[in-house]
């Protein structure tokens, strides 16, 4: 018998995250509460040094590993990369929010390290297996992330309704893999590809396997119909979690929308393109419309991720090269605008007070001109205003769909984008006609808010000369 | 003799079932995650039936995962429902209202 030796420096970076995650529990053991620093500590180091790793690997070329179930390519090296960058701004700004609240435990860090793991592993699985494994490593410490702060009733009703959501979607996805396992006779999406490529299948049998997995993509990204846990859980769960949740994760859902849709069924577009051209119309109309309705600032946050969920969708049904690198610029440049959006309300927020209404946001401009004019950029960028990274996020994926004929979602998603603008703007003119109703300075740590600043001149600089992350998108795909 | 046709109609009726239950059950917590549940152990079903009538082992390897992370999920939403019952003292379905909008 013939064993075959893996090129197993396609995993270093999950390995060494897991070893990381391994000793922090270690840690977290033996030191237990007075730990929590060292591990905090631990977790930034990890996450740094995994992206240096990836960094480094970028050089040494891809392929399959472990027998055709793993890949490493172009777009599994950006993609966690920007997870863990993403993560590192994440958890600190987490942090002075947990210190403030009695939550700063070492549970969460070590959760947020084995979500990130799964992460990983989603942008470069392969195979359904190693998939369905990501997915559900990322998701179950997310669930027990909400479910944190214990005393909360809003906390735990939220991770209810994600963890019964989650596990119906998970549900879903597993039932279309089950189907697809069943027409193509493989579980490695290679081997699906060339099996379609090459066999005559029952395509009846097979789009009914393709709306399975379609409905999880749509429930892990948020796409309307299945957003409903989406409010919800932004709403209700303390929010660094929010912040957890809305970033990285968005990033992974994306990767497995590429695995399963492009990799997988690219060449049966047709059977899908339908389904997607829905769920990105309705979330587009949906997030946008809802979100003109909402006085709480992180709910307002949830609809427009849904409205952005659309957006993302246009770039994968276009079917094109151009539109799926456009889609992945859109991700990358989504999760940093709402990681701003978010770090924001946790850096208005201090100990026994949530800035989480848009109320709170009265009159920042003059407690803060400086932060206000972060949160300008960064609402700006969400609504698309030229010249910040949202405008050529929505102008490279609205491009992408004109360019296939698609032109009246291509108008619908104009007009809906203009629609949303209304919902940003409300916020600035809170921000800086409205008299303030709370005179406190902000408390916010230093290093959050050099933090916050970096994060918000990001998305200008990115708005400014898009040109290096879009070329790099734009080879992804080639 | 059981067809293939057979076990994947069990399956879809399990199915069907578990998200039938999770939509139209406004009483307990518990039986929705019985339902989730039978919803996986559905999946595990048409796996090993389409493993078992191809001849590839790869379907009934998975069921193996699948099984543990049920089990791992599970626990977790356990442990949710215990610290909701904490907090709200009911596990009525209909209870959990507070976040809308």
């Amino acid at each position: 018998m013939m064993f075959e030796v893996s090129n197993m420096s396609f995993a270093l970076p999950e390995m060494f995250m897991l070893v990381m995650a391994c000793v922090m529990l270690l840690v977290l053991a033996i030191r237990g509460e007075k730990g929590t620093n060292s591990i905090y500590v631990l977790s930034q180091l990890s996450l740094i040094a995994t992206a240096l790793i990836i960094y480094q690997s970028i050089s040494s070329g891809g392929g399959l590993s472990f027998d055709g179930t793993y890949i490493k390519d172009t777009l599994s090296n950006v993609l966690k990369l920007a997870i863990c960058l993403i993560n590192v701004f994440v958890l600190l700004y987490a942090s002075s929010y947990l210190k403030a609240r009695s939550l700063f435990k070492g549970e969460f860090y070590v959760l947020a390290l084995f979500s990130t793991l799964g992460m990983m592993i989603m942008a470069s699985a392969y195979h359904f297996l190693i998939l369905y494994l990501g997915l559900e490593l990322m998701s179950l410490c997310l669930y027990a992330m909400v479910a944190m702060q214990r005393d909360s009733a809003v906390a735990t009703e939220a991770a209810m309704k994600y963890f019964i959501l989650g596990a119906l979607a998970s549900g879903m996805l597993l039932y279309g893999m089950s189907i697809i396992y069943g027409v193509t006779g493989s579980l490695a999406i290679a081997d699906i590809a060339q099996v379609l490529q090459t066999q005559q299948i029952d395509k009846t049998v097979l789009s009914f396997g393709l709306v399975f997995l379609l409905i999880g993509i749509g429930f892990k990204l948020g796409a309307v119909p299945f957003h409903m846990w989406l409010p919800d859980v932004y709403h209700g769960a303390p929010t660094a979690m929010t912040l957890f949740i809305a970033t990285a994760p968005k990033i992974a859902a994306f990767a497995m929308a590429i695995r399963l849709l492009v990799d997988g069924f690219g060449d049966s577009q047709a059977y899908w393109q339908d389904m997607a051209i829905m769920l990105s119309v309705l979330s587009m109309i949906i997030g946008n419309v809802v979100a003109i309705a909402q006085t709480n600032l992180k709910r307002m946050l949830a609809y427009s991720t849904i409205s952005h969920v659309g957006f993302i969708l246009l770039g994968v049904l276009s079917g094109t090269a151009q539109g799926y690198s456009a889609a992945m610029f859109y991700v990358l440049v989504y999760s940093l605008m709402s990681l701003g959006g978010f770090g924001m309300i946790i850096l208005m927020s201090r100990q026994g007070f949530e800035a989480d209404n848009i109320d709170d946001f009265k009159g920042l401009s003059q407690r803060s001109p400086w932060f206000a004019l972060m949160m300008l950029i960064l609402m700006f960028s969400m609504a698309g205003i030229p010249p910040l990274a949202g405008f050529y996020a929505k102008f490279a994926v609205i491009n992408s769909v004109v360019e296939v004929g698609l032109v009246p979602i291509a108008i619908i998603a104009v007009v809906m984008s203009v629609i949303g603008a209304f919902y940003y703007l409300r916020l600035i003119k809170v921000m800086y006609f409205d008299k303030p109703s709370d005179q406190n300075a902000l408390q916010a740590p230093k290093d959050m808010q050099i933090a916050i600043s970096v994060n918000a001149l990001l998305v200008l600089a990115l708005g400014i000369s898009p040109g290096a992350l879009m070329a790099i998108c734009t080879i992804t795909f080639s | 003799m059981i067809a293939l046709s057979d076990c994947l109609i069990l399956g879809a009726l399990l199915f069907s079932l578990s998200v039938a239950g999770i939509f139209i059950n406004r009483k307990n917590i518990i039986i929705l995650l019985m339902c989730i549940e039978l919803m996986l152990l559905a999946v595990n079903l048409n796996f090993i039936a389409f493993s078992h009538f191809s001849g590839d082992i790869a379907g009934q390897v998975f069921v193996f995962f699948i099984l543990t992370v049920a089990a791992a999920e599970a626990a977790i939403g356990l442990a949710i429902l215990v610290v909701l019952f904490r907090n709200l003292s009911t596990i009525n379905v209909s209870e959990l209202d507070r976040l809308k909008g």
